[in-house]
């Protein structure tokens, strides 16, 4: 996330071709870590399913089960084996299910990414809402109010904002019914839930940011020429204050989608949250290790977007590799 | 001829923060065509009359009375809307640090088109080709090009010509100039002033001047207030003014100003000594870009300084001054030439090894932020011993009273923090510290160039004594001419990373060699 090291000569292209890069050589280290601890875990999920001795099966039996599933018996070669396939978009069998990963895949990870999606833009909302609030509003004690929110939401619990959320808004004022809406609505109630513990730190940095940013000589020149406050803090204070909180955007994306086990719990969704729990239980190696791939393509994919979009937002880093040929004299 | 009626009408105007009364009744009027200079040294509340003029003051000052009038029109009553139409139409400001007013992600044409879209009602098309108009007239060499370049692509004086275009292009009647070149090279600084002149007798209107620079109100200013804690310490034309002044205190501050006073350094008799205390030859630097590329920053520059005597560098900012003192303090190596710390070869020893370098301290130029902030004056000085010294706490604490008493200053000083001290002060601090390690060289960067005129005068007058009694030698890096030339035996001048000239400071001074150095003199002249 170093964009300070953004490259003097290579220009843009260069510049989209260096993250990539690194973002799959992330993917591909992330897939070998899990790998390795997987394999180094005493036990299998073979083990786990079939030494039920009411199935009465015996221990040459479990071995030829073993091979089918994983393969071969061979670490070297399975680890080979597995890349391939996932590379190929193949993630192997669920032993617990004994259905195809891919199959899970596609039911839970629709509902963790819609999840994820609609508590993050909320996010988005009641950050800028509060860095709006906190320098617009008319009152100096309404913009302290409003000054004072991200620290009070990251102090609540998700579990527990989760279930004051549901009380108060479907059970009390029945503005929402918690089960048996339509995929996009339903998510409105866990969106607000989670997006509101990641909108903290984005909003606290953002607020820190603009108070930076107004000391700065050009926002006072900018006043000079009869630019209304409003007019500067849109066109000049944000502007140059929302980078950091953009950073910190990525970083939750990541973890929305990573971490949404909690919410899923309390409202009840079948999402990657509710499978990596039944895959860690039952120590189904081919779904845990699709979940861990899929939630570091989910913070490397969030944090190479910020990448990409932080040189288009601040045109000095844009310029970096135009200068070198030195500033002309006036 | 009737007297015109002023443009700008202040009337025993006060203004205070809190408990402390910034301005006590301040009375002076612009008059259309002329410029008046507002003068005085930091703290005397000249920049905050010019932020009430334009009605911009911080949420915690507060105007106690008085009236300020523009062009019959009371600014204090106005409402907030419409001193959003007066200013920039009315009212041009150029901002102190051309660096820091430009918004860095926007490219200039659209901030000089900000002005135009708040007032007028031009279109896309007009306004661009007013902007060029704009951007041509105040002297930028490609207005096309620097349409659309970014604050960083321009030099400091190209910046602060996009501000004079941001502040002339509604052609208001009066323009606000908040210390409108401290921030820039002497030679660029004249440029920016005869463009401000040039202007102001096109348009017709009037300059508000706030300056703390006595030659610039001598040169510029019609008129002249010198503002002291806040009152007017003396007003008049400013030639009676500067040739006749009436208050002790404007006779103080011409007396300490450099420009008004020159001095010239005692005529010391030093022998060349066997060994120099410093001798620099054919000393070649390299700067490293990060594509790999190599350009030499410094090339071939010699110099050798005498025990006890003061060598100064002058170079404008990217000269290559600074280089220079980074290698002299042995933080960066040069590609090829030598330096000698009484006679001993500085990069000699192995890297990384100190050697030679110990017998040499550097001060720096920031007066606040050269000490650390969380540390009191006693355990700012006590550093150093407690890092060269194994000695008690009771010696160091004695060392410590004994360098207090060196640098002039009381050791009711000891428990404070930088944060409560003067700037000048904090220098005599820093030089406390320097002096710790028992140097015999000090190396001194732009070391009074944040400080007023009258401490400046007073903390020039301690190195002169600190030289003397301790017999230091001195390199003292600045942009300042007239302030190196009150303290030069010999003198560099640094051109591009060249050595413009090298001699004695009174031949150069009498007898300059090139010609930039002749432009340079002028500056001061």
């Amino acid at each position: 996330m170093n964009v300070s090291h953004f490259p003097e000569r290579r220009g843009l292209a260069g510049h989209f071709l260096v993250q990539v890069g690194r973002a799959l050589l992330i993917l591909w280290g992330a897939f070998t870590l899990t790998f390795t601890l997987l394999q180094m875990m005493p036990g299998d999920a073979v083990m786990i399913r079939f030494m039920d001795p009411e199935l009465g099966l015996s221990s040459e039996q479990i071995k030829t089960m073993r091979v089918l599933y994983s393969g071969s018996s061979n670490p070297v070669f399975q680890y080979f084996h597995t890349l391939w396939q996932v590379l190929h978009g193949n993630f192997g069998y669920s032993v617990q299910l004994g259905v195809p990963v891919g199959k899970l895949l596609s039911t839970a990870l629709p509902v963790t990414l819609r999840l994820a999606g609609v508590g993050f833009l909320l996010s988005l909302v009641w950050t800028l809402a509060v860095a709006v609030g906190a320098s617009l509003l008319p009152m100096r004690a309404l913009r302290q109010a409003v000054h004072a929110l991200p620290g009070l939401w990251s102090a609540i619990p998700l579990y527990w904002s989760g279930i004051l959320i549901i009380q108060v808004l479907s059970f009390r004022l029945h503005l929402l019914p918690v089960v048996g809406v339509g995929t996009w609505k339903g998510m409105l109630l866990p969106g607000l839930t989670v997006s509101l513990p990641v909108a903290a730190p984005q909003a606290k940095l953002l607020l820190q940011k603009i108070e930076e940013t107004e000391r700065l000589p050009f926002v006072m020149a900018s006043r000079t020429r009869g630019a209304s406050r409003v007019s500067v803090f849109f066109r000049h204070i944000l502007p140059n204050s929302v980078i950091p909180s953009l950073t910190m955007a990525g970083l939750s994306l990541g973890e929305l989608i990573a971490g949404a086990i909690v919410t899923e719990t309390v409202f009840g969704l079948n999402g990657l949250g509710q499978m990596t729990r039944d895959a860690v239980s039952g120590q189904d190696v081919a779904v845990l290790q699709a979940v861990v791939l899929i939630g570091a393509a989910g913070f490397v994919g969030a944090n190479l977007a910020v990448d990409l979009l932080i040189p288009l937002i601040d045109p000095t880093l844009r310029m970096a590799h135009r200068i070198g040929g030195g500033k002309s004299g006036s | 001829m009737t007297s015109p009626t002023p443009v700008l009408d202040v009337n025993d105007l006060a203004i205070s923060y809190g408990d402390r009364i910034a301005v006590k009744g301040i009375s002076f009027a612009a008059m259309p065509g002329k410029t008046i200079a507002l003068i005085g040294e930091s703290g005397s509340g000249k920049s905050t009359i010019a932020k009430a003029v334009i009605r911009l003051l911080p949420p915690s000052a507060r105007i106690d009375r008085g009236s300020i009038t523009l062009n019959g029109q009371s600014l204090l009553a106005a409402s907030s809307r419409t001193l959003n139409t007066i200013r920039g139409r009315q009212i041009g400001f150029v901002p102190q640090d051309p660096g820091s007013s430009l918004d860095p992600r926007i490219p200039i044409g659209r901030q000089v088109g900000e002005i135009l879209r708040l007032h007028t009602s031009e279109g896309r098309r007009e306004r661009h080709d007013h902007v060029l108009a704009l951007l041509e007239k105040v002297g930028l060499p490609d207005p096309g090009r620097c349409f659309s370049q970014f604050p960083h692509e321009l030099s400091g004086g190209m910046k602060q010509r996009v501000l004079i275009a941001i502040a002339v292009a509604l052609a208001p009647d009066l323009i606000i100039a908040d210390e409108p070149t401290s921030a820039l090279d002497a030679t660029i600084q004249r440029q920016i002033l005869d463009l401000l002149d040039s202007l102001r007798e096109e348009n017709g209107c009037s300059v508000l001047m706030i300056t703390h620079d006595l030659a610039i109100a001598r040169d510029r200013a019609h008129d002249v207030v010198v503002m002291q804690h806040g009152t007017a310490a003396e007003r008049g034309l400013s030639d009676s003014l500067f040739s006749a002044p009436h208050s002790p205190y404007t006779r103080r501050l011409l007396r300490d100003s450099p420009a008004f006073h020159p001095r010239t350094p005692p005529v010391r008799k030093v022998a060349p000594a066997q060994v120099p205390a410093l001798e620099v030859s054919n000393l070649t630097i390299t700067h490293r870009t990060h594509g790999g590329r190599t350009s030499p920053t410094v090339r071939n520059v010699s110099f050798t300084v005498q025990p006890g005597t003061t060598h100064g560098i002058i170079g404008e900012s990217g000269s290559g001054k600074t280089t220079i003192l980074r290698c002299l303090m042995g933080l960066i190596s040069p590609i090829s030439g030598s330096v000698q710390i009484h006679g001993a070869d500085a990069f000699g020893g192995r890297p990384g090894e100190r050697g030679p370098f110990r017998s040499m301290q550097l001060v720096y130029q920031n007066p606040w932020s050269s000490l650390d902030p969380r540390l009191t004056v006693r355990r700012i000085i006590e550093e150093p011993l407690r890092n060269h010294f194994d000695e008690n706490r009771s010696w160091r604490l004695q060392r410590i009273h004994t360098l207090l008493e060196r640098v002039h200053l009381k050791p009711d000083i000891l428990e404070r923090y930088p944060s409560d001290i003067s700037g000048g002060q904090c220098q005599r601090v820093a030089l406390a510290r320097a002096l710790a390690a028992e140097p015999d060289i000090l190396v001194l960067d732009e070391f009074v160039s944040a400080l007023d005129v009258t401490v400046q005068a007073r903390i020039l007058e301690l190195l002169t004594e600190l030289q003397n009694d301790l017999g230091l030698t001195f390199v003292f890096v600045s942009h300042d001419l007239a302030v190196v030339r009150q303290i030069s035996d010999t003198l560099s001048i640094i051109r591009h990373g060249q050595q413009e000239e090298y001699g004695r400071a009174e031949s150069i001074f009498s007898n300059p060699a090139s010609d930039y150095t002749r432009t340079l003199l002028q500056t001061i002249l």
